[in-house]
């Protein structure tokens, strides 16, 4: 009887593996199909417009991977004959690339270099990327510089009162690495070697309430989830909004930039059409959509 | 419908074929388990190695520095294993004495009517998430912690203020969570011992205080040391409360500094992670895996132990 059920037991164990396996495989055969099926209801839609063929590669930075991804996808949704691909190799690599004709777009998270301008890279600027400093309410500071950031962020600056508000320590809150947000942050201010937080929190939402509720907080968020529980701070003398932003008179911002070798109109039709949809209100939407300001 | 079946007077045929078939859906459900623990096993072993050859076993472990993003990043997890380890035995150096008190209080010297108030309590606190004992620490524990802190380092510029979220508050939500367990498992533990000792304790002029610490706890030594294995488990194991109250630095692990535990260093960065950065979080897991494992070998060995003394 024993040996019978040892018998039976691992029949089952191997049967159940079998039809775990069976069944991964048929669910991702599933999700293929649904996937061809909407490339194909999309294609006769499509197919009133133009019929874009081809391929389109983008290669950069890395802070622009959700941006881009989401870009492509859409765009591929769109014009499902393109095959579009992209990496995130960094914003200088994805510039070099495009120079040397290895890609259509690269992918910068700054301004592009006096030296790649005169290689013939041009600054498409698709998106903006903006970071609101955020403190408690019970604190009476309203203005900061770039430099007293920095030195608040580095440890140089513990206390508010050097920096003229009251006597109160200040606590250093920061999300975690990997956040595109805070990968901004650091970047904007150059601090990634020698940042030091006493929090680090993996959500937004997250840093706003633990701001909200520690006298002598600061923290960094996305400009377009601030509520009025926590203040948002002035940086040099200017408000974080979208148009000061826009307008490049806010520090904490970066330009998404699409580099391209030549200008839009010279490109293929393929990369024509993925700016084109990047401008549209599709394509601006997609851009609020992953938390970033649409250029104009 | 087919109650007849069940009867004793079914047919014998019935009977077997009802047998046969229960006893294969009772394997079955077993084997579900199995193939969680397997499945789990070799996962963790596949995606945790990877990262190892890649930065080094040394660097990962004995590494201090937690950079991932940095231009030459690095992955050193010492502070945070010493985190887990130094924050796990303060918290059951703090919980284990009030939950063995408890325990006792509610297997011998309770009155009726607050044992009926303690016992109740206790039971719910092992039902209430997690969570929300990440949320009370962060709205109770980390105002009274920072005002703490304001007091002790007024004058010490080199300390980094946390606004309250430290290895204390950490270590205290901890001992809060492990209660229930080791109270549970050390009262049936203490419930279990033989009434003889007690009453020849007793009988030989001991006192009731003296029964309990000189015969009653000795002989549920090995039920309590079960409930602190439990504890220890409960606690390296817990992520969501201690990532909202430990302030998630990968510091020294000192009473006030911000802290990362291995659980945190793993949940905190997981969602926006790629590459190598993602791979060592893996990693993390492996090694709070292969903690896991140990507290549960030394566990079962212990437990097999308590067998051969009460035979």
């Amino acid at each position: 009887m024993k040996k019978i059920l040892k018998g039976t037991s691992f029949f089952v164990v191997m049967l159940m593996l079998v039809g775990l396996l069976a069944a991964c495989s048929s669910d991702d055969k599933k999700n293929d199909n649904s996937k061809t099926d909407n490339n194909n209801n999309n294609a006769s839609q499509g197919t009133n417009d133009k019929m874009l063929s081809g391929s389109l590669t983008i290669s950069g930075s890395t802070s622009m991977e959700k941006l881009s991804n989401i870009a492509i996808e859409a765009f591929m949704i769109k014009h499902p004959n393109v095959t579009a691909s992209a990496e995130f190799i960094g914003s200088s690599a994805g510039v070099e690339q495009v120079l040397a004709g290895a890609v259509d777009i690269g992918n910068a998270s700054r301004n592009l270099k006096d030296s790649e301008k005169e290689a013939g890279a041009v600054e498409n600027i698709v998106a903006i990327d903006g970071i609101a400093v955020i403190i408690d309410k019970t604190n009476n500071l309203a203005d900061l510089t770039q430099d007293q950031l920095i030195s608040i962020y580095t440890g140089a600056i513990t206390n508010w009162s050097e920096l003229g508000g009251s006597d109160q320590p200040i606590v250093v809150v920061g999300r975690e690495a990997g956040s595109g947000t805070r990968g901004a942050f650091e970047e904007i201010l150059d601090i990634e070697e020698n940042v030091v937080y006493a929090n680090e929190i993996n959500s937004t939402g997250g840093v706003m309430a633990k701001v909200a509720s520690t006298p002598g907080g600061i923290g960094y968020v996305s400009l377009d989830i601030l509520d009025d529980t926590v203040v948002a701070l002035k940086l040099e003398g200017v408000e974080p909004t979208a148009d000061n932003i826009k307008g490049g008179s806010y520090f904490l911002s970066r330009p998404f930039v699409m580099a391209t070798v030549g200008e839009i109109s010279e490109q293929d039709e393929i990369v024509q059409a993925f700016f084109e949809f990047l401008k549209s209100d599709e394509g601006k939407e997609l851009i609020t959509t992953v938390g970033l300001i649409a250029a104009d | 419908m087919n109650k007849m079946s069940f009867s004793i007077i079914g047919s014998n045929k019935n009977k077997k074929s009802i047998e046969k078939a229960a006893s294969i859906i009772f394997t079955i459900c077993a084997f579900f388990g199995v193939l969680a623990v397997f499945s789990i096993s070799i996962y963790m072993i596949v995606s945790g190695t990877p990262a190892i050859f890649e930065v080094g076993l040394k660097e990962i472990i004995f590494g201090t520095v937690w950079k991932p993003n940095a231009a030459y990043p690095s992955y050193g997890i010492f502070y945070v294993i010493l985190t887990s380890i130094v924050g796990t035995f303060m918290a059951i150096l703090i919980g284990v004495p009030i939950g063995i008190m408890t325990a006792i209080f509610l297997a011998e010297t309770a009155p009726k009517p607050l044992a009926a108030i303690v016992k109740p309590a206790v039971e719910l606190l092992a039902g209430i998430p997690s969570v929300i004992y990440g949320l009370l620490g962060v709205l109770i524990l980390n105002p009274i912690m920072y005002k703490i802190e304001l007091a002790i380092f007024k004058d010490s510029p080199n300390h980094q203020f946390t606004g309250g979220s430290n290895l204390l508050s950490a270590v205290i939500v901890l001992a809060i969570m492990i209660l229930p367990t080791v109270i549970n498992i050390s009262e049936s533990a203490i419930r279990a011992v033989q009434k003889d000792y007690k009453q020849a304790s007793l009988a030989l002029g001991a006192t009731h205080i003296q029964t309990i610490f000189r015969v009653i706890l000795p002989a549920a030594k090995s039920g309590i040391v079960t409930a602190i294995v439990l504890g220890v488990g409960r606690a390296i194991g817990e992520a969501m409360a201690i990532s909202l109250v430990a302030g998630n630095g990968a510091n020294i692990p000192l009473p006030f500094n911000s802290v990362r535990f291995l659980t945190t260093a793993v949940v905190a960065e997981m969602s926006y992670a790629t590459d190598t950065h993602k791979r060592v979080l893996f990693t993390i897991g492996l090694i709070l895996f292969a903690f896991i494992v140990i507290i549960n070998i030394i566990l079962n060995k212990m437990m097999k132990g308590g067998n051969v003394d009460a035979k």
